[in-house]
């Protein structure tokens, strides 16, 4: 089971308190994108085994949208940082590579 | 006006390890809005009496204020009062973004009270519910078995339940279940 921190509320949780909402960091191609990326943005998707970056909502809770990074083998969660970004921090990065040296993830590493 | 009634009318339960009672009408308005704005606090200070910090709920005699979440707050006024509070917001927060909704009709309110309280409400949600871990003046929003609810104390051994009023009866069987004779946990 996962404890997640919401970053928005700042509560503790298990995940039944949340909603996985997918995959993070998706460029939301559109209008004027060719065919290559809309299929990119519609279904292609990553897979791992270890170090994955999630959007969540706090459903039972405050309602709020937000990033976390875990890994799909231990579920351990490595951290949560607000959705209004486009990549994760660097603190969120520096904590991945204190326990998973060398991971990378799309293109974030 | 029609004649207002609560979900369940006051149901309670009494023959178990803690006392389940329906709260009867309830006046709830839901506010949201940027909560730093000074306008805004001194709305909610005028109409709640205090604002609430964060996850907290800041009490004054029937009235009060709970924090929901960034920008979102549950004000707690006598039933016939809340019309009222909702044309008194939208006057005192004319030109600002906000939104004051009385959602006292879409809520059901129960307590839950008694020496093995905690036990029940432990029960129920995946919340810590130690004496050290949630205290008076807490708000908490989670869920109770199935559906979405928030509580926080009424007092040393008395828990408040807020959820929909659609499922109100729903949370009263489960309270009501949850406080059988004899299912007393005794882990706090």
């Amino acid at each position: 089971m996962l404890i997640l921190e919401c970053p928005c509320c700042g509560v503790t949780g298990e995940e039944t308190e949340f909603h996985a909402g997918g995959e993070a960091h998706l460029k939301r191609h559109s209008v004027g994108s060719t065919d290559d990326q809309f299929e990119e943005y519609l279904f292609m998707r990553e897979n791992p085994r270890g170090v994955h970056l999630e959007r969540w909502r706090h459903n039972n809770g405050c309602g709020k949208w937000f990033h976390a990074a875990r890994c799909t083998m231990t579920l351990e969660v490595f951290g949560t940082y607000p959705a209004q970004t486009y990549e994760p921090p660097q603190e969120i990065k520096d904590a991945i590579s204190a326990k998973r040296p060398g991971w990378s993830w799309r293109n974030f590493s | 006006m029609s004649n207002a009634v609560s979900a369940l009318q006051g149901a309670a339960f009494s023959d178990g390890i803690a006392e389940v009672r329906e709260l009867g009408l309830r006046g709830m308005i839901t506010l949201r809005g940027d909560l730093s704005d000074k306008k805004l606090i001194k709305a909610v200070k005028a109409v709640a009496g205090a604002m609430p910090e964060q996850r907290k709920i800041a009490l004054k005699g029937d009235a009060g204020a709970a924090w929901m979440s960034l920008d979102e707050l549950l004000l707690m006024v006598p039933h016939s009062d809340a019309l009222g509070t909702v044309e008194t917001l939208n006057s005192a927060l004319n030109g600002t973004h906000f939104l004051a909704a009385n959602v006292s009709d879409a809520r059901a309110v129960f307590e839950v009270s008694g020496p093995y309280a905690r036990d029940v409400m432990a029960k129920l949600a995946p919340v810590d519910f130690a004496p050290d871990a949630f205290e008076m003046g807490m708000f908490r929003r989670s869920r109770m078995a199935q559906v979405p609810a928030a509580f926080w104390m009424s007092d040393e051994d008395a828990f408040r339940v807020v959820c929909f009023r659609s499922v109100g009866e729903y949370m009263f069987d489960l309270l009501s279940v949850a406080a059988q004779t004899g299912s007393e946990v005794d882990v706090f």
